[in-house]
């Protein structure tokens, strides 16, 4: 039986007190620095071997999957390819060392870093400037309506405090929008998927902040008439938020900015190949028009030239040329979202992934990855309902729903079978509107052969579950566990060790 | 399909009212607890809290969804069943009668009125599918 | 760069979707087609890509300094068996473990961090993560604000000020009234007037940092958790140097009911501020209403036993707008790290390293108070970090050291006006003997200046 797939004891149910690895010099007992009051009674922690660690985290590894591992359509996820001169680059000692707290004058290399980024960001998505502040898409989704109720506040409009958002939004954008005391309106869409202008006439009025909307939408459809969305919203006075999930569709081709977006973030961990790393860290920049420049939160990187004048550049300048100071004096920023001034080592990250590029490259991933999810539409199409069956952007939808009335197979017996497979599921029930709904977002760094084989898979799965509809329903067979008994997990919720009674 | 007894009342929300002059006793349906799946977690209102009708008063969560508890009808809330909060699988299996929530006195017993009898809920339910 | 396509695969595959050019599938109305061209930077093949960071990173001369910098993020010794194993390709380029079955690894790495944290801080229960320390901190006052119904939190000036400004941010979005408790001249929180404050029963929370900003050890006084919670206000503990609890006695034995806090300094990098990895723990009373992911252990359809991400009603997904919070990803890589790193040094290793902090910090400040002009600002017990007094002002001595190429430390006169003569140094189980000597040696040569005026 392969290692991976025998159970791997807690690293608790392991060690020996006082197996210790010497990675530092023996330091006095506790006991001899301080009061005994001010010490704890006891550790119960593990000792074990750098040995028996190595393989303890080895065969965890092997029983994970990752983008490395293979094939991984995750629908609103981007699980493009992570490439390793990220990493590398985020490794360099003095970047990785770094202190927040080392004066500017010291950090003129990572600050250029975060500039180059920033600036960047700016062009590709039509903003006047971008914060790269927050730690994640849903942090910053909440530092932009945070922005939104600043604003008002400032020109006497704090009444307005409800947020519409399309039925198709995912949940974050109702969860930030509560985080802020604001009420949700969901808009429902039209029988094409899409946000209806005139249906946004009839919800939008003097207490409108906030229009939340992504584009493509979360059904991986181009709004057509966003435009006439904006104006709809900005003709009664409030903001559109642009939610930069679905960005890895239209870089080089549209931006949000020239929707009429004036409010946004990007997730780096989606577009820029930020790792995933099994759900985290993420990085959320948030980015805006010139109207709200002010409300970003602290801090914002500035730039000066030989002369020490400020610099506001838009577009390519060598920042080589340039000096860098983070600013934290600004009277209306939100505030500040986390201890420090950005996660940084995945602007590195996002950098090294842009410079790798440029405009032409970002431009071909987006077209690419509108490429191949539209390959494997237009080749299951015929073997499951396809709701929306037009060309889509970067992902789109399919429905189990025919599937689960004449076969009794779902969208989650789909996904498992697909685990058999040694594919990842596409991602399940969501968005809401579709019934069995399973999105599939290929990304452009997936071959044509690799698309082969998985619509080879998923066609077979489909003909065998007309044909023994039990195959399917068992699955998965061959990973390290089967399906496991969720409702026990949440009934006797079981979350850590204990170490056993004396 | 789901079970709809009678001589009871039930709301658009999904749950069931045993009127006994004053007193209502509520839960949820059989179609609910159905759709909800396997109920791991129901938070009660306390006892002596004031309910408006029609205001949401709690929760039944499952594994992969949350319901918020309606009340139907208001009033000071006299009794809850404790016996749910240690094991919320009684709701999924007897959802009538030892998954009762909660009883409340009622403070307008005209509000039973606006309630639906079971061919209404029934119907309800059918639509829904 | 990382697109496999060539000419013939797209030719084929437009084919089959049934377009003539990849143009066509990417249309947009007038209204909203590019204007101009976009510009980002140059494209570069990757030797000239690691060339340009190397620039940048000659330009980042910080490294070349001997720092006595902490205050939230702490250099310690990470052995590279931590990286060697968390950068393996699985755990990096893995997306949440939604599909638990092919994600049993992760989950159990999850499991074992939220066990090590809430051995580490005496809890029940921790979560899979959050950001930072300082939206934990901003997390767990939610949740007190969501158990009690109250809306106003009582926080200590000694809790980092970066944290507290974090959660003025939140604050304002949720509503929610801050007040403060000042320091004592010992350095610890001041609580001669909790009990009159307590009175009104209006805050949902008390906030303590320990150590707190000043290296001060601050736990509560015995009785002090009572009669907080005796008015149904909830005890929030806040660590931010996370060496601390392997040490000092845990937050929950001086009568914390939550604990938040930052994990950067088990195994993460410090990288400029982030990312790094918060956590928060509670006790069992506060478990549905915890933020974020929970992993758990249950078992499969064959009785194995199998982890799986559980309680997922209460997040962003499924709740929507009546969710905790609308945390979405974790730290969970960060954390990968931290659980790693608390593995290989054990509770030995981890005993003795928070010996060794405790050590030089008092190595450091027994010959730095030596020197003419220079002492502690308060008295009380520290454990990494000291606020050190010097003659004249904290920026004035932080230059003159910095020309002696050392980062001496925070000038604390940038959060605490009242304390411009202040130096927050701090010492860890990396500063040697000869970092303090040559500390010292520097100091020495500063000009003393007359003290400032109180």
């Amino acid at each position: 039986m392969p290692p991976s797939a025998v159970e791997t004891p807690l690293i608790f149910d392991t060690g020996q007190e006082g197996r210790a690895n010497r990675y530092l010099p023996t330091a006095p007992a506790l006991e001899s620095l301080l009061a005994a009051g001010a010490l704890r009674d006891e550790l119960p922690l593990p000792d074990n071997s750098e040995l028996d660690v190595v393989r303890h985290f080895t065969r965890l590894s092997q029983k994970t999957f990752g983008i490395d591992t293979a094939f991984y359509p995750l629908g609103s996820c981007t699980m493009k390819y992570n490439p390793r001169i990220n990493d590398a680059m985020a490794n360099v000692p003095a970047l990785r060392d770094l202190h927040p707290f080392a004066p500017d004058r010291f950090a003129q290399g990572a600050l250029a870093v975060m500039w180059e980024l920033e600036r960047a960001l700016a062009s590709l998505f039509g903003m006047a400037a971008f914060s790269l502040n927050p730690a994640a898409g849903a942090h910053a989704e909440l530092a932009a309506l945070l922005i939104a109720k600043a604003y008002f506040k400032k020109n006497g409009e704090s009444r307005r405090n409800v947020v519409i958002v399309p039925d198709t939004a995912h949940g974050t954008n109702p969860a930030s929008a509560a985080m802020v005391g604001y009420k949700v309106l969901s808009l429902k869409s039209d029988a094409r998927g899409r946000v209806d202008p005139d249906e946004m006439r009839k919800a939008v009025g003097p207490d409108t902040a906030v229009c939340m909307m992504t584009n493509p939408n979360t059904l991986g459809l181009f709004e057509p008439r966003i435009h006439e969305v904006s104006d709809v919203v900005h003709a009664a006075g409030g903001l559109m938020y642009y939610d930069g999930a679905n960005a890895n569709a239209l870089m080089g081709n549209t931006r949000p900015g020239d929707m009429g977006f004036d409010l946004m973030h990007l997730n780096l961990h989606k577009t820029f190949t930020i790792p995933h790393g099994g759900g985290g860290a993420g990085a959320g920049p948030v980015g805006v028009a010139p109207h709200l420049v002010p409300f970003l939160p602290n801090p914002i990187v500035r730039a000066f030239d030989a002369a020490g004048t400020a610099v506001d550049a838009s577009g390519w300048r060598e920042s080589a040329e340039l000096s860098f100071a983070l600013d934290f004096d600004r009277p209306d920023a939100i505030g500040t979202m986390r201890s420090f001034w950005s996660n940084f080592a995945h602007m590195v990250r996002a950098l090294a992934y842009t410079y790798a590029n440029g405009a032409d490259g970002l431009t071909t991933v987006s077209k690419l990855a509108v490429l191949n999810a539209n390959y494997i539409r237009a080749s299951i199409r015929d073997v499951i309902d396809v709701p929306y069956d037009e060309i889509n952007r970067h992902e789109f939808v399919a429905s189990a729903q025919s599937l689960k009335r004449e076969t009794g197979v779902r969208a989650l017996d789909l996904a498992k079978a697909l685990l058999d497979r040694g594919y990842h599921a596409p991602t399940i029930y969501f968005p809401l509107i579709v019934a069995e709904c399973l999105m599939i977002e290929p990304t452009e760094t997936e071959s044509k052969e690799t698309l082969d084989a998985f619509i080879a898979a998923f066609r077979d799965i489909i003909a065998t579950a007309h044909a023994d509809p039990g195959r399917v329903l068992e699955t998965p067979i061959t990973t390290p566990v089967g399906r496991i008994d969720e409702t026990r997990a949440a009934r006797q919720p079981d979350l850590r060790w204990r170490p056993p009674a004396p | 399909m789901a079970n709809v007894p009678a001589g009871l009342l039930y709301s658009k929300e999904h749950e069931w009212v045993k009127l006994d002059g004053e007193v209502a006793t509520v839960g949820i349906t059989d179609y609910a607890q159905n759709s909800l799946g396997d109920i791991v977690y129901v938070e009660l209102p306390r006892v002596g809290a004031t309910l408006s009708q029609a205001t949401s008063i709690g929760v039944v969560e499952s594994v992969k969804a949350v319901s918020d508890i309606y009340t139907p009808v208001g009033g000071e809330v006299t009794e809850i069943n404790t016996a749910i909060e240690a094991e919320p699988a009684v709701v999924n299996r007897d959802p009538y009668a030892d998954g009762w929530l909660f009883k409340v006195k009622l403070d307008d017993v005209g509000q039973a009125k606006e309630l639906l009898s079971p061919e209404q809920y029934t119907q309800l339910t059918r639509e829904a599918s | 760069m990382y697109t496999p396509h060539t000419a013939d695969d797209i030719e084929a595959m437009l084919g089959v979707i049934g377009v003539d050019s990849l143009d066509d599938l990417v249309r947009v109305p007038d209204a909203v087609a590019l204007r101009a061209p976009v510009e980002v930077t140059p494209q570069l093949s990757e030797s000239e890509i690691a060339e340009r960071f190397r620039a940048h990173a000659e330009r980042t001369t910080a490294g070349a300094y001997t720092s006595f910098l902490g205050a939230g993020a702490y250099r310690h010794y990470i052995p590279p068996v931590v990286g060697a194993l968390a950068m393996r390709g699985e755990f990096l380029t893995s997306y949440t473990p939604y599909q638990a079955e092919v994600s049993q690894g992760y989950l159990q790495a999850i499991y074992e961090w939220q066990t090590y944290i809430a051995l580490l801080t005496g809890l029940d229960v921790a979560n899979a993560s959050v950001y930072d320390g300082a939206t934990a901190l901003a997390e767990g006052v939610i949740m007190a604000a969501n158990a009690t119904g109250r809306k106003a939190v009582l926080v200590s000036r000694a809790v980092h000020p970066n944290y507290r400004a974090v959660l003025r941010t939140y604050a304002e979005g949720l509503e929610l009234e801050i007040d403060e408790l000042p320091y004592a001249p010992d350095g610890r929180t001041d609580l001669a007037s909790l009990d009159a404050q307590l009175a009104e029963q209006r805050y949902a929370a008390v906030v303590v940092q320990s150590p707190n900003v000043f290296g001060v050890i601050d736990a509560l006084p015995a009785g002090t958790a009572e009669r907080i919670r005796a008015t149904k206000t909830v005890v929030i503990g806040v660590v931010a140097e996370a060496m601390s609890l392997a040490a000092l006695a845990t937050p929950a034995s001086w009568g914390a009911e939550i604990c938040v806090g930052e994990a950067q300094s088990f195994g993460n990098a410090i990288a400029y501020g982030g990312p790094h990895v918060g956590f928060i723990a509670a006790s069992e009373a506060h478990l549905r209403r915890i933020p974020g992911r929970l992993a758990g252990k249950s078992v499969d359809s064959a009785g194995r036993t199998a982890y799986v991400l559980t309680l997922q009603a209460r997040e962003q997904h499924i709740r929507r707008e009546k969710a905790t919070s609308n945390i979405c990803t974790n730290q969970a890589h960060c954390a990968l790290c931290a659980t790693i790193y608390l593995a290989a040094m054990g509770k030995t290793g981890l005993r003795n390293c928070a010996a060794l902090n405790i050590a030089r910090t008092g190595e450091l400040v027994r010959k730095v108070s030596a020197l003419d002009g220079y002492a502690p600002h308060f008295d009380a017990p520290v454990f990494n970090e000291v606020a050190m007094r010097v003659p004249g002002r904290a920026a004035d001595v932080l230059a003159q050291l910095e020309r002696r190429h050392i980062l001496g430390g925070l000038d604390l006169g940038r959060f605490y006006p009242e304390l411009e003569d202040g130096i927050l140094m701090t010492a860890t189980e990396l500063t040697s003997s000869a970092d303090v000597d040559r500390l010292v040696s520097a100091l020495s040569e500063v000009p003393v200046r007359a003290a400032v005026r109180r």
